[in-house]
């Protein structure tokens, strides 16, 4: 069953220009017994066309869910969202669900974190990419079949042409990943939004898978959201880099600067922690003390306040006020949420965290 | 999968020998534990006027004075090469496969279960139908409306269907709708379906419903549970992210999971109803397997009891062959053996 | 009298030769360890087919030291664990440990051991009985092998708690009221509850978040100074065994292809799989992005069921010859204490 083009949603009236995805205050949260659980807490980005932006964070940041939520996933449950979503001219948190269902496969598409859980046991891998290429094609079945091989091929998996048949059981854990990729980019999406892909795979297969995404991406054009936990993977992937905590951005600046020069106590914290092979052994990692906030009762002001080594240094201003997410230089592009002044951020830095590392 | 079922198909033989030689030792061990003799159980063939040498001639002729081993085994050579029976004058030849004959009725037993099986089958299958229907639209109905009044609704009526018994349901239905308002025959007419469909249909009407409604409640329930757990699992979350319609997403990526644990449960609960649902029968008069088995337990006729136990044994067996065979075909990650 | 303290009532009786100096006898030691899990299929449900999941393991650890064991998914390091601390039974092959060899030990014989070596598992979220309280999981131990009066058992277990960093007052809270860091801590206070000797860590920090990694790292680490422990760690994360571990053994399709002490490993890898694994960890580095080069390995790993004839690495390597089709190479020793199972090693000098 085809689709017949969208009616469009609320397109930009005063002709600004936007960025291709704008995300803007976005909130989500969700009704509990407990309390009002706020997983996403006024989140503000945007993207480009062909450009990367990785997400990091811990369970509890909001990076799934605010990704969930670009893509309309939270409809028909109990979330509460609002703020803006622009993607291409078009609305999406006002725009009708069907609206939202009708760019799902077709505008942007998402990759998950476990591909056996993640496509259904009973169907061939095959029929479920032709299922999404049919979706908006009106093609005959021959058709898709034959572009389902291809992509399959195109995504690395060898003998396209009899693994089509083959159930998602049958892969190996590259390989249905691989498979994955291929459904989600069955229809050409123009945003990709790759959700923890190669968190559960092998360190050789998780090279290939992100060659995979990288190629894809420089061939068709797309943006792509990774979202990760590893830092390694960023580094290998990103453009930009967004470092949430407790729902909210804390950082938002290149790969490099965020490598380079971060200037965000969780950022540090998150580059201290790790254990590197690039580097010296350390003789103790420096872990972030404590653990994630609850996303019910989030400590007031600065929801990293509890965890941070530097709070005492902000005269009480991160007891009791939310740090915005203000650029850090003259440009947009390095901006930190944090009460401590841009200078004093940097000597830390440069001089207590840097040298650890 | 073939050897897998030759292993079943053998295993199932075995466990049918199991079945009629535990049957056949209760049946034979109760009344002696009892104080009866051979001659004892003769004399209720023997007639009013028999004497005592006459009862025990008669006692051997039927053999119950054998020892145990030995009856059972007649038993068993019936099943495969036929046997004769004869309990006066008259022999009369009980063709493979023989499962007994009834000295009381004076009947092979086989015949009469024949006979009797299409009764049995037209309710369990008719009320098959019908549960599965509305069962499982209910539950995927309450699963999709979570909290909302259907849902509490319909599972409250799913929960007094398990509860009442079904001897209850079935009077209060025929008093309700064949006595009080006269819609439907009072039970105990059957038209075979080779005669006159809509009349069979007619005569079955009510015991359907009866029966079915204890079964659509049960599978109301489950369908909601398999539902609630599948369309929270992540291919779901992903064919949502495809893009795909609401209702496709429903129908053939969550049903189609849902489904396949309640095929399990309906292969076995079928199976089991073609052996005879005793209380339906009952309540409705209907000649079937069931009312078959409860004649045979009140007047204690042990060849009866044999003949029916082994074919409700047979048909459980088969049906949980055949529902572990479509398990396999319905989810490819089941490899049988 | 606390836990640390006293001798447990009922300590198995001294092995002969235990009062050695432990630098002497290493704690544990294995040799050929095999484990194949029979395929069975037809009719008689004959063996067809065996998955040869581990196939020949040699390797010692020495008291007090940390042996990383790497590899990836298939290559048979989690069913060595499980035989280290005989929750399966060998196929062929010797463990012993401290001297005896408990391979093939009765369950009864076994029970004792169990005191010495324990393990810690990889999730958090399920192996943590969710019906019992954090208290009742960790005395546990305690009540299983009667090593304590049922008086004490409480205190020794809230010292326990705390030792890990958790709040001695959360003795009756149950695991769903924990973080995943926070039950993996508790996890490790019930191995350590008899004051193990060897512990077995199964993938200890995988299923945490970075933040978390590190504390529980450092504490697996504080532990094992404080009570002179003896770690077995099973990872498939590199950056995380260069840090814990003193020795380290790569693991690939049943087989260790290299084994050697963790600086020499990091420093001058030998053996190709080797060297295509730290090459494939992504670097926090973005700079390294384009003058990475990256070794790509050929294909995928081959079945457990059917190891590939010769060298089992040489339908994916990059330099496998004839030789290494027919010939499977031995563990040998290219360098002290470095062994590789290649025949054509890199970095080994001329």
């Amino acid at each position: 069953m085809t689709e017949v083009q969208p009616e469009t949603a609320r397109t930009s009236q005063t002709g600004i220009v936007r960025p291709f995805l704008d995300v803007r205050d976005l909130k989500i949260q969700f009704p509990t017994d407990d309390g009002l659980v706020k997983s996403v807490d006024g989140l503000s980005f945007s993207l480009e066309r062909g450009k990367t932006l990785g997400i990091v964070g811990e369970s509890g940041s909001g990076k799934s869910v605010s990704s969930l939520g670009i893509m309309g996933l939270h409809q028909g449950t109990s979330a509460q969202i609002s703020g803006e979503i622009w993607l291409d001219g078009d609305e999406l948190v006002s725009a009708t669900p069907d609206f939202v269902r009708r760019l799902r496969g077709r505008k942007m598409a998402m990759i998950f974190q476990d591909p056996l859980s993640s496509m259904h046991p009973y169907y061939k891998v095959g029929a479920q990419i032709v299922e999404a290429y049919r979706l908006y094609n009106d093609v005959s079945k021959k058709v898709a079949r034959q572009h389902a091989i291809d992509l399959l091929g195109r995504v690395g998996i060898p003998e396209p042409a009899s693994r089509v048949d083959a159930y998602p059981h049958q892969f190996s854990g590259g390989m249905r990943q691989r498979a994955m990729i291929a459904m989600a980019l069955a229809c050409d999406p123009e945003l990709l939004i790759a959700d923890e892909p190669t968190t559960a795979l092998d360190v050789t297969v998780q090279a290939e898978i992100l060659d995979l995404i990288r190629d894809l991406q420089r061939e068709f054009g797309s943006a792509v959201i990774m979202i990760t936990h590893d830092l390694g993977v960023i580094a290998e992937l990103a453009d930009d880099v967004l470092v949430m905590y407790a729902g909210k951005a804390v950082e938002h600046a290149s790969c490099r600067d965020v490598f380079r020069n971060p200037e965000h106590p969780y950022t540090w914290g998150l580059l201290s922690s790790m254990p590197r092979l690039d580097r010296d052994r350390q003789d103790r990692l420096v872990p972030v003390t404590g653990t994630p906030p609850s996303l019910i009762a989030l400590p007031p002001g600065c929801s990293f306040n509890p965890r941070c080594p530097y709070a005492a240094l902000t005269d009480g201003k991160s007891l009791t006020e939310v740090p915005p997410l203000l650029p850090t230089d003259g440009t947009a592009k390095h901006s930190v949420a944090c009460h401590l002044p841009p200078a004093r951020r940097r000597a830390i830095w440069s001089e207590e965290v840097a040298p650890k590392l | 999968m073939f050897s897998y079922i030759v292993r079943r198909l053998i295993a199932a033989v075995g466990l049918l020998l199991a079945v009629s030689l535990v049957t056949f030792l209760i049946f034979f061990l109760v009344p002696r534990l009892g104080g009866a003799t051979a001659d004892d159980l003769a004399s209720r063939y023997a007639g009013k006027t028999a004497n005592a040498a006459q009862t025990h001639a008669l006692a051997k002729q039927l053999g119950f004075t054998d020892p145990v081993y030995v009856q059972y085994g007649r038993f068993v050579k019936g099943i495969v090469v036929g046997a004769d029976y004869s309990t006066g004058p008259t022999t009369v030849h009980c063709s493979a496969p023989c499962l007994g004959y009834s000295y009381l009725t004076q009947n092979p037993v086989l015949p009469d279960l024949l006979n009797r099986m299409p009764v049995t089958f037209s309710l369990a299958i008719g009320a098959a139908v019908i549960w599965v229907l509305f069962g499982v639209a209910t539950g995927v109905l309450s699963a999709l409306r979570r909290g909302s009044v259907f849902d509490r609704a319909a599972m409250g009526v799913a929960l007094a269907g398990v509860s009442l018994p079904i001897f209850f349901t079935g009077l209060l239905s025929l008093t309700l709708f064949s006595y009080k308002l006269h819609w439907f025959p009072a039970g105990s007419t059957y038209t075979p379906i080779t005669q006159n469909p809509l009349q069979w249909a007619y005569d079955l009407i009510l015991p359907w419903i009866t029966l079915a409604f204890l079964y659509a409640a049960g599978y109301a329930r489950l369908t909601r549970a398999g539902m609630l757990e599948t369309m929270g699992e992540d291919y779901v979350r992903t064919a949502r992210a495809k893009g795909l319609p609401e209702r496709t997403v429903i129908v053939k990526h969550a049903l189609r999971s849902t489904l396949t644990p309640i095929l399990t449960i309906f292969g076995l609960d079928i199976g089991a109803l073609l052996g005879g649902a005793v209380l339906t029968e009952s309540a409705f008069s209907l000649q079937g397997l069931g009312a078959y088995a409860i004649q045979a337990i009140g007047s204690n006729d042990l060849p009866k009891l044999l003949g029916v136990t082994l074919v409700v044994a047979f048909f459980v067996i088969m049906a949980n062959l055949v529902v572990d065979i479509l398990y396999a075909v319905v989810d490819p990650r089941v490899r049988l053996g | 009298m606390t836990v640390s303290e006293a001798v447990p009532a009922g300590a198995p009786q001294a092995v002969p030769g235990s009062d050695q100096p432990s630098s002497d006898q290493p704690l544990l030691s294995v040799s050929g360890l095999q484990k194949y899990f029979p395929v069975r299929k037809g009719v008689l449900s004959r063996q067809v087919a065996a998955v040869k999941a581990v196939d020949g393991l040699d390797f010692t650890v020495r008291r007090g030291e940390t042996l990383g064991l790497v590899g990836e998914s298939g290559c048979g390091k989690t069913t060595t664990g499980r035989l280290l601390t005989r929750l399966i039974e060998p196929t062929a092959g010797s463990i012993e440990f401290e001297g005896q060899d408990i391979a093939h030990l009765s369950t009864a014989k076994m029970r004792p051991l169990r005191r010495d070596i324990q393990m810690i598992f990889q999730d958090p979220y399920s192996s943590l009985n969710p019906r019992h309280t954090v208290g009742g999981i960790v005395g546990a131990p305690f009540r299983l092998h009667k090593t304590l009066p049922n008086a004490e058992i409480k205190p020794a277990v809230q010292e326990l708690l705390e030792l890990v960093g958790l709040n001695p007052e959360h003795y009756n809270r149950y695991p769903h009221e924990f973080s995943g860091g926070q039950r993996q801590r508790i996890g490790v206070a019930r191995a350590l509850a008899l004051r193990p000797k060897l512990v077995i860590a199964d993938e200890p920090v995988s299923a945490l978040d970075v933040s978390i990694q590190a504390q529980v790292i450092n504490l697996l680490e504080d532990l094992q100074d404080k009570f002179k422990l003896t770690y077995v760690v099973i990872a498939h994360d590199l950056s995380v065994v260069r840090h814990i571990s003193d020795r380290v053994a790569v693991m690939y399709l049943g087989k260790i292809v290299e084994i050697t002490s963790r600086e020499s490993l990091y420093e001058r890898p030998m053996h190709p799989y080797t060297l295509a694994l730290m090459s494939a960890v992504p670097v926090p580095d973005p700079d390294r992005r384009d003058n990475r080069e990256r070794i790509r390995l050929r294909g995928e790993t081959p079945s457990p069921l059917n190891p590939p004839p010769g060298c089992r690495f040489h339908t994916r390597c990059w330099k496998a010859q004839e030789i290494c089709k027919i010939q499977e190479p031995p563990l040998a020793e290219l360098l002290p204490d470095h062994r590789a199972a290649c025949h054509f090693p890199e970095n080994v000098p001329a």
